[in-house]
C-alpha cells in the first residue's frame, strides 16, 4: 500500500463547454429539456442495459434519469434549479465507481445567453468533481477492475479510433 | 476539432495507455515502468511528461527517484472522460436545436 498517496491526489478543475446555436434561448432551453431524449447520445448511459429513453422532469426536485431497455431505470440525479429560458442546474450523482450515490453532489450548470444575430450561447459547467473522490475508499479497487480504468481506457480507445 | 483536448490526445496513444495500465497497479519509478516494455526509458519519460501535463498522472520525489502514480481515486481519468462526454453531448444538442429551429435543415415540418 502507498500510505503517502494522498499527496498525489489530483484536484480536477471543472469541465467547461460552450457552443453557439442558431436559435433563441427559449428554443434552446426547450430542446435541452423537453426534447432531451431526442438529442442525448445513446452511448451516454450507465447501467446493465441499453438506454431506451432519457428524461428530465421539468421542475425543481424533478429527476433526470434513463429508462433502460430491460425495464429498469438508471438514476443520474435531480433538478436543482429550473429557470427557463436562462439557466438549468442539475445534480449529477454518479461517482467514479459508475454508480448512483444519493449522497454525492456534483453540479451541472447550463446557461443560455442571447448573442448578436439571434444566436444563443449554451455554456455548460460540470463542477465539484473532487467530491467524487471523497470517502471513496472503494474507488481505487473499482478503477483497478475492468469496469473502472479498463472501461475508461476502452472508451478512449474507441473515440480515438473514430476520430482518426 | 472536438477531440483535441490534452487528456484525449494523451490517452489516444497505445504506449501511453500501456503506461497507465502499469501504473494502475501501483506507483512506480520510470525504470520499473519501462521494464518489459518495447520502448526505451527516455521514451517512457517523454510519455510520462505528456500524461502529467494532461492531468492523468502525478509525480513526487522519493530520494533520488521520481515516483509516478495515477490519481488513486481515478479523478483525473474521470475528468478526462467527462470532458469528452460533454463535448459529444453539446454537439448533439446543437444539431437537434438547429434542426428544430430551421426546419429547412431537417425533416421537422411543424411551423
Amino acid at each position: 500500500m502507498t500510505s503517502g498517496s494522498g499527496s498525489l491526489a489530483i484536484r480536477p478543475a471543472p469541465v467547461k463547454k460552450s457552443v453557439s446555436v442558431k436559435a433563441s434561448p427559449e428554443q434552446a432551453f426547450r430542446v435541452f429539456t423537453e426534447r432531451f431524449d431526442a438529442w442525448w447520445p445513446r452511448s451516454h448511459s450507465i447501467g446493465e442495459s441499453p438506454l431506451k429513453q432519457a428524461v428530465i422532469e421539468s421542475k425543481v426536485g424533478g429527476r433526470w434519469y434513463g429508462k433502460l431497455e430491460n425495464g429498469t431505470e438508471a438514476e443520474w440525479g435531480d433538478v436543482l434549479a429550473w429557470e427557463p429560458p436562462r439557466r438549468l442546474l442539475l445534480a449529477w450523482r454518479i461517482g467514479v465507481d459508475w454508480k448512483y450515490d444519493p449522497d454525492l453532489l456534483t453540479e451541472v450548470e447550463v446557461t443560455f445567453t442571447s448573442e448578436v444575430g439571434g444566436a444563443t450561447r449554451v455554456e455548460l459547467e460540470h463542477r465539484h468533481l473532487e467530491r467524487m473522490g471523497e470517502g471513496a475508499e472503494g474507488a481505487r479497487a473499482q478503477f483497478d477492475s475492468d469496469g473502472g480504468w479498463g472501461l475508461l481506457l476502452r472508451l478512449f480507445a474507441e473515440i480515438a479510433e473514430q476520430a482518426s | 476539432m472536438a477531440y483535441s483536448n490534452a487528456a484525449f490526445a494523451a490517452i489516444a496513444d497505445p504506449t501511453r495507455r500501456q503506461v497507465l495500465e502499469r501504473l494502475s497497479a501501483r506507483p512506480m519509478a520510470v525504470g520499473e515502468i519501462a521494464a518489459g516494455m518495447p520502448v526505451s526509458r527516455p521514451a517512457v519519460s517523454q510519455h510520462l511528461k505528456v500524461l502529467k501535463e494532461a492531468g492523468l498522472v502525478s509525480d513526487r520525489q522519493d530520494g533520488t527517484r521520481r515516483i509516478y502514480a495515477i490519481d488513486p481515486k481515478g479523478l483525473g481519468a474521470m475528468r478526462a472522460w467527462l470532458d469528452q462526454f460533454w463535448d459529444g453531448a453539446l454537439l448533439a444538442l446543437k444539431a437537434e436545436i438547429e434542426r428544430e429551429a430551421d426546419p429547412a435543415n431537417g425533416k421537422d415540418e411543424d411551423q
